[in-house]
């Protein structure tokens, strides 16, 4: 009668068993982990490349168990070009923050989405920049205080955020583009099962698959974690809203 | 042509004259080879499109003119903290900015002294023939592979556009060092692949660049390339490099006609300089005349190579329209300093 337990739930193969260096309440730890459940989803860790960015994110290749190249700021998209071009075969994601992705390197995402280039990008949207300090970013939201924006962000003054997600989705290059969050468990879970399916578009060689993953920065917010987990429900999520906005499979 | 030769495979470029000729034919003809041409959406891209590619160990190659390398300054400092190989063609024109399309040498100094930020150099070759282009091309990526630093060909319009003879020597592949360090995806190793240039322990950076500055000595020692034409007897010793070196030929023939002892020492390698041909020819002759296609470049390298007692005269003129100078233009320089 001793049957074989099935194993439900454990550590992520593709994710080293370290402990990180993210803030208190961050949830990079969150995120880099569903997008390690997400490899091992697909059994493809072994053949899988990552392109880190610089930002918090920059240490990727200190959590994630895989290849790993380092691009500079905004560059992922294009790095992650060359390499895919050359490993046809692979799995290749890119890991951007929202001062990489939608400032210094608007142009190299719009084009990467736009040739369709067969990669996963994951991008973290915490409204402001993390590891410089906390400056205005190209998605901190109207009237928000950063240390650039000391008075709140001024949209005649610093123009409005933009939603990469909507952005990219009208690019005919893009095959699958949604935006989640990690704020409540009903979230996390939806955002399990996108990065899953972006990844999913990556395996099936369909094409470019994006995901916007809102994420709290409670350190540079200056909230505690409970507060910066609320701010993203009651702040965010209005303006950047979640579901997906392209699918070319329906 | 001696790229493909090489067997370069990958092309990230973008256009820019005088150099689209590069592109043009790089895209006509990689496709056929099972190669993968891309026209990114700018030099920033395509440089770091090369920088991917060479992470993932293929040899790949991108090409540009002076404006838009200075727009890959960024790739190419990453690339050499990263220690990837790879072979940029700059096919340079006349600046600052927007300048002109006509030939220039005004970016020795961004060439060979770093370009970007860091201290860092690139492996530099001055071609002065169509099949220099041809040869350098290849002996570029062989060098950027065997020190995994970026290699930079260094032409102008004039090079860049010349029509003339050329033998494509098929490549002969030489013994490089297996690109054990390129991410491929773990595919069963225990072992991750790292490709960063960011080293934030307690002296990391430090033993890093002292690594990469132990590869640039190993390059001075071993891979200096030069041209010496009739530096035997000569009494005054020209130098140029490129299409300056040239015209600088056919001015030296016409003094030689005219009972001048003068001879040209062309340096082919920028970086590596060839500092010691500098001693060794100046220890004898004692007058140097440097040429070049801008307001004075080189000729801080050539001062610092030759010996104490040694004169080093320039003659340039800064890049524009109309700036080449003609043999006999040269001939009255070598007269002048002939005598002196």
């Amino acid at each position: 009668m001793n049957e074989p337990m099935e194993k439900v739930f454990g550590h992520p193969v593709s994710l080293k068993n370290v402990q990180t260096h993210f803030c208190p309440g961050c949830q990079h730890g969150t995120i880099h982990r569903l997008v390690a459940e997400a490899i091992d989803h697909f059994g493809v860790q072994q053949r899988t490349i990552g392109v880190a960015s610089v930002g918090c994110s920059v240490f990727l290749y200190g959590y994630f168990d895989i290849d790993v190249v380092e691009a500079p700021h905004g560059r992922a998209p294009a790095v992650a070009t060359g390499v895919k071009r050359v490993h046809q075969d692979r799995i290749v994601f890119t890991y951007q923050g929202d001062g990489d992705l939608a400032a210094i390197g608007t142009s190299e995402i719009i084009h990467a989405a736009n040739r369709g280039e067969k990669m996963t990008v994951i991008f973290v949207n915490n409204t402001t920049y993390g590891m410089t300090g906390g400056q205005m970013a190209p998605t901190t939201l109207p009237g928000q205080r950063t240390v650039t924006s000391p008075y709140g962000r001024d949209v005649g003054v610093d123009g409005y955020p933009i939603r990469m997600a909507e952005l990219l989705s009208v690019l005919e290059g893009t095959a699958y583009v949604a935006r989640v969050a990690v704020n409540s468990p009903k979230n996390l879970l939806q955002a399990g099962k996108v990065i899953r399916r972006a990844f999913e578009y990556q395996v099936e060689n369909r094409g470019f698959s994006f995901v916007e993953v809102l994420s709290a920065c409670p350190t540079n917010w200056g909230m505690n974690p409970l507060k910066a987990n609320e701010r993203v429900e009651s702040e965010m999520i209005p303006y950047f809203h979640l579901g997906t906005f392209k699918d070319i499979a329906g | 042509m001696g790229a493909i030769a090489a067997g370069c495979r990958y092309y990230f470029g973008y256009p820019i004259t005088p150099q689209s000729d590069i592109p043009e034919y790089m895209s006509r003809e990689l496709p056929r080879l099972g190669g993968v041409f891309i026209q990114a959406e700018s030099e920033i891209a395509s440089i770091n499109m090369l920088l991917g590619a060479s992470a993932s160990g293929a040899r790949g190659m991108t090409s540009s003119s002076s404006p838009g390398i200075s727009l890959k300054q960024e790739g190419l400092s990453y690339m050499a903290g990263s220690e990837l190989p790879g072979l940029i063609v700059n096919i340079c024109r006349s600046g600052p900015g927007l300048g002109g399309i006509d030939a220039s040498q005004g970016d020795y100094f961004q060439s060979v002294k770093g370009g970007g930020h860091g201290g860092y150099h690139l492996i530099v070759l001055a071609p002065h023939s169509v099949q220099e282009m041809y040869d350098l091309t290849i002996l570029g990526f062989d060098l950027s592979d065997r020190y995994r630093v970026p290699a930079m060909l260094l032409g102008d319009s004039v090079i860049g556009q010349m029509k003339e003879a050329l033998v494509p020597h098929p490549y002969e592949a030489p013994e490089l060092p297996a690109k054990d360090w390129a991410v491929t995806g773990k595919g069963g190793r225990s072992e991750q692949k790292i490709v960063k240039s960011l080293f934030l322990g307690d002296g990391e950076l430090e033993a890093h660049n002292w690594r990469l500055h132990d590869k640039y000595r190993l390059l001075k020692e071993n891979e200096v390339r030069y041209e010496g034409v009739d530096l035997d007897d000569a009494e005054l010793v020209v130098t140029a490099f490129g299409s300056t070196a040239r015209i600088a030929k056919t001015a030296i023939s016409m003094a030689r006609r005219e009972g001048l002892k003068v001879g040209l020492l062309r340096p082919i390698t920028l970086f590596p300089f060839p500092e010691k041909a500098f001693a060794a020819v100046t220890a004898r002759c004692k007058r140097v005349l440097c040429i070049e296609l801008n307001a004075g470049q080189m000729v801080e390298d050539v001062r610092l190579s030759v010996t104490r007692d040694a004169d080093v005269h320039f003659y340039g003129r800064p890049p524009g329209a109309g700036s080449l100078p003609t043999p006999e233009e040269l001939l009255e320089q070598i007269r002048k300093y002939y005598k002196d």
